[in-house]
């Protein structure tokens, strides 16, 4: 009965997001007031329908129905109730149902926030967004329904993958979809200001704070996987450059630029059509993301069941979505104007380089992820893109745009002075010069990334810092532009220092036996069995030391679930502030002894503190108070002569 | 003109997606394709003390697919292999792969014994020689011991018609 009631919301939910499509629409090309007020009350119901629909299928995971296919198969009855609520979008279907979910929950809390808007701008935006929403609730409803029941009825359910069972995996997709699906609102917000030929100053700002706590979900979501992948996988990898990871992060490179370029567009009114340029490309991106993902096209470790049906539908939502988008865009380009004139040197134009490698940097992983891809369809080869291409591209994109990140806050908008900017960044210049050369030295070798990357991290806190200090009137947005630039060097601070001077050792070992890496000895005690709830798994205790004194104990496992017939290796992990302590069980051989792998990660917990100083830099920006208070009305009334 | 640019560049990235959909991208070449089949002695599945090698084989084209009693998408070409089986073109034997007899032999007893015999591979020593990754997987042999074909996963009702059987047939007039 729950679920058919939830199938029966979905599909009343799909009717709303079509009146929601067309009504407020129509009604903002013809001036119906009536109309276009449909718009907010249809987003609510939708959220709470699709809400209640949601509500359903965990209520099955949580009682074990396993007459529903999709708990049959990601769930069972000896499965921690935590993991039976996660597992609910644990499945392509769950998923799926999961991202209408977070759209349902944008709709509605644009309707919510959106009173300082024009009537038809928020008419616009949400008929946009209910067509989207139409759109992937028909893609749920006819190829991958949640709620499809299972006849004869199984006693039990196949498990949930056991990759999955993990606290940071029940929090990783939800975050992640409300980066996607928040893509979506900056998306809806420039196909509204196309439709109305209105690509102001004033849309700049109104959809600065939508694109900023989406851009923070995505943020944090992928460094949650990329976290998730560190002490799950077990091999003490944190980025794998998969096409799936790779989906997430090429909005994410994209979305940046976005950040920036409205920045431009809202301050000094240039960029425009390159600014709704990448707001549709950043949503074109999500949905090729969850294209790659969902239809099989590249293999991949996230990679669903594989479904033909499912692909085609996903191409026609793309084809449509960003299809259509472009194709208003190119009619209404001639239309858009230019907006404020700037010098070669300037802060326009250093946050147009800052644009331009962003985007050149997505274009390149672009590349690498779907060249296996083109190959195939051209040739029939089969290849596979390593890391080796993309830390080779990547590196040269992505130095100067780190040296440009410190410049570009401090240089005056339209015109800058060259020479006025050295005298301001010579101190920080000879600082950050002085730090790549030296400061390798103190954690051993010098290697030229290792400088280079210390370099440019000390390079951007520097000029921060010293943009704090030159600025009078501060403002929240202004200090969360400063917090997310030194989580970038943070961040470049963790890359750096673990890929310079990470260390590991593969060892064969009987309890008793000791290995030594990097002055820290680490002493096999015991192994013994442990069971879990729906696993058994093999305990090993390391007694490590420093120079005879204890440091810590770590007990990594190695598990195995029966129902999935899989094995897993459950690394323990000692985190610290300059580095992690890393041990893994492989398979146990002969004799009684274990492979055990030991590594040193020296300051990789940075690279994810790092994204959550970007994303608190993030949400500090997008709560400032002008996103809140209503135009100033002389720009309103321009606004309106202009259109 | 820019714009054109950007329109004809999301057209180019449409139809690359669209001819990607008509691709398999686990249809990786195996490189055992046209080398012997590694050689092997196992236990016989219903009787252990029996043992069978590929040797045994020579002289005659045969089909060998590794299934488990533990893998769900073995059901799924369950059907299809009984069909091959049946057709009588090759012998089917089976692999029985990283699988317990006490789950094997209740496993064919429930949904039928399509195979002419099984070996046994409890520890999976003969799956590494023949780059087992994906269970089901179906090797075809010729008469002198070459490995013709390679399918990893659940056979299809449309690759045993369209190319299995069609290769066994080829086989046949060959020998």
């Amino acid at each position: 009965m729950i679920p058919e009631l939830g199938q029966l919301a979905l599909s009343v939910a799909l009717v709303v997001a079509l009146v929601q499509g067309i009504l407020p629409l129509a009604g903002a090309a013809r001036g119906d007031a009536a109309w276009m007020g449909v718009a907010r009350p249809a987003a609510h119901a939708q959220a709470l329908l699709i809400a209640f629909a949601f509500g359903c299928l965990v209520q099955s995971f949580v009682v074990n129905d396993f007459s529903v296919q999709n708990v049959a198969m990601n769930s069972n009855s000896a499965l921690p109730l935590h993991f039976r609520v996660a597992a609910s979008w644990g499945s392509h279907e769950g998923s799926l149902l999961l991202w209408c979910l977070m759209l349902g929950g944008w709709m509605s809390a644009v309707a919510l926030f959106s009173a300082h808007l024009p009537e038809s701008m928020t008419a616009r935006v949400l008929g946009v967004l209910g067509l989207v929403s139409a759109g992937f609730l028909a893609f749920l409803l006819f190829t991958s329904n949640p709620f499809d029941r299972l006849f004869p009825v199984p006693a039990d359910g196949r498990d949930l993958n056991p990759l999955l069972q993990d606290a940071g995996m029940v929090i990783h997709p939800p975050m992640l979809y409300m980066g996607y699906v928040g893509f979506s609102v900056a998306y809806a917000f420039a196909v509204a200001a196309l439709l109305s030929g209105r690509l102001d100053a004033a849309w700049a700002r109104w959809s600065r704070p939508w694109t900023t706590v989406a851009w923070v979900f995505l943020t944090l979501g992928i460094a949650l996987g990329s976290g998730w992948a560190y002490y799950e996988l077990g091999w003490g990898g944190w980025w794998f450059w998969d096409p799936v990871e790779n989906a997430s992060f090429l909005p994410w490179l994209v979305g940046t630029a976005l950040i920036h370029s409205l920045a431009v567009t809202e301050k000094r009114g240039a960029f425009r059509s390159w600014t709704v340029l990448l707001a549709i490309v950043a949503f074109a991106l999500s949905l090729l993301g969850t294209f790659l993902v969902r239809s099989g096209v590249l293999t991949s470790v996230h990679a669903f069941a594989v479904d033909p049906a499912r692909g085609v539908f996903i191409l026609a939502l793309f084809v449509g979505a960003i299809g259509s988008a472009l194709v208003l865009y190119a009619w209404r380009t001639s239309r858009i104007g230019l907006g404020g004139g700037f010098e070669p040197v300037s802060r326009e134009s250093l946050l147009l380089a800052n644009n331009v490698l962003l985007v050149t940097a997505a274009g390149a992983v672009l590349l690498g992820t779907l060249y296996p891809l083109a190959l195939d369809a051209f040739t029939g080869g089969k290849i596979s893109v390593g890391p080796q291409y993309f830390e080779i591209v990547f590196v040269p994109i992505m130095a100067p745009a780190l040296f440009l990140m410190g410049v570009g806050p401090l240089a005056r908008w339209k015109r800058a002075s060259l020479p006025e900017l050295a005298v301001l960044l010579r101190w920080a210049l000879g600082v950050s010069l002085a730090a790549g050369l030296l400061l390798p030295f103190a954690f051993g070798q010098w290697h030229a990334l290792v400088g280079l990357g210390l370099a440019l991290a000390v390079w951007i806190v520097a000029t921060a810092l010293l943009s704090l200090r030159k600025r009078l009137r501060q403002t929240r947005a202004h200090y969360g532009m400063v917090l997310a630039h030194i989580g970038v060097a943070v961040f470049v601070v963790g890359v750096t220092l673990v890929n310079g001077y990470e260390s590991e050792q593969d060892a064969k070992m009987v309890p008793g036996d000791s290995v030594t890496l990097d002055g820290y000895a680490f002493r096999l005690d015991s192994v013994r069995p442990v069971n879990g709830p729906n696993y058994r798994a093999a305990q090993a205790m390391f007694t490590v030391t420093r120079d005879g004194a204890p440091v810590t104990v770590m007990r990594p496992e190695r598990r195995s679930y029966p129902v999935q017939d899989q094995t897993m290796t459950e690394a323990a992990i000692k985190p610290g502030l300059t580095g992690d302590l890393y041990v893994s069980l492989g398979d146990p051989l002969e004799g009684g002894a274990w492979l055990v792998k030991v590594q040193i990660k020296p300051f990789i917990d940075w690279i994810w503190g790092g994204c959550v100083l970007m994303a608190i830099g993030g949400l500090l920006a997008a709560s400032d108070r002008r996103y809140r208070q209503p135009m100033p009305a002389r720009r309103e009334q321009a606004a309106e002569a202009a259109a | 003109m820019k714009t054109g640019w950007v329109v004809a560049a999301f057209a180019a990235l449409v139809v690359l997606l669209g001819v990607g959909l008509t691709l398999n991208p686990r249809e990786v070449p195996s490189p055992l394709v046209g080398k012997a089949a590694p050689g092997f002695e196992l236990p016989l599945l219903h009787a252990p003390e029996k043992t069978f090698s590929q040797k045994d084989m020579l002289g005659k084209a045969w089909v060998l697919n590794v299934w488990a009693s533990w893998c769900p998408p073995c059901l799924v070409e369950h059907p299809v292999v009984t069909a091959l089986a049946q057709s009588g073109l090759a012998p089917v034997v089976g692999l029985n792969y990283k699988d317990r007899r006490e789950d094997a032999l209740p496993w064919l007893k429930k949904h039928g014994d399509p195979y002419r015999f099984s070996v046994q591979d409890a520890a999976g020593r003969i799956g590494i020689d023949y780059g087992v990754y994906g269970v089901p997987e179906t090797y075809v042999i010729d008469r002198r011991g070459t490995i013709r074909y390679k399918h990893i996963g659940p056979l299809t009702p449309e690759v045993s018609r369209g190319k299995l059987q069609p290769l066994l047939q080829e086989l046949s007039r060959e020998g």
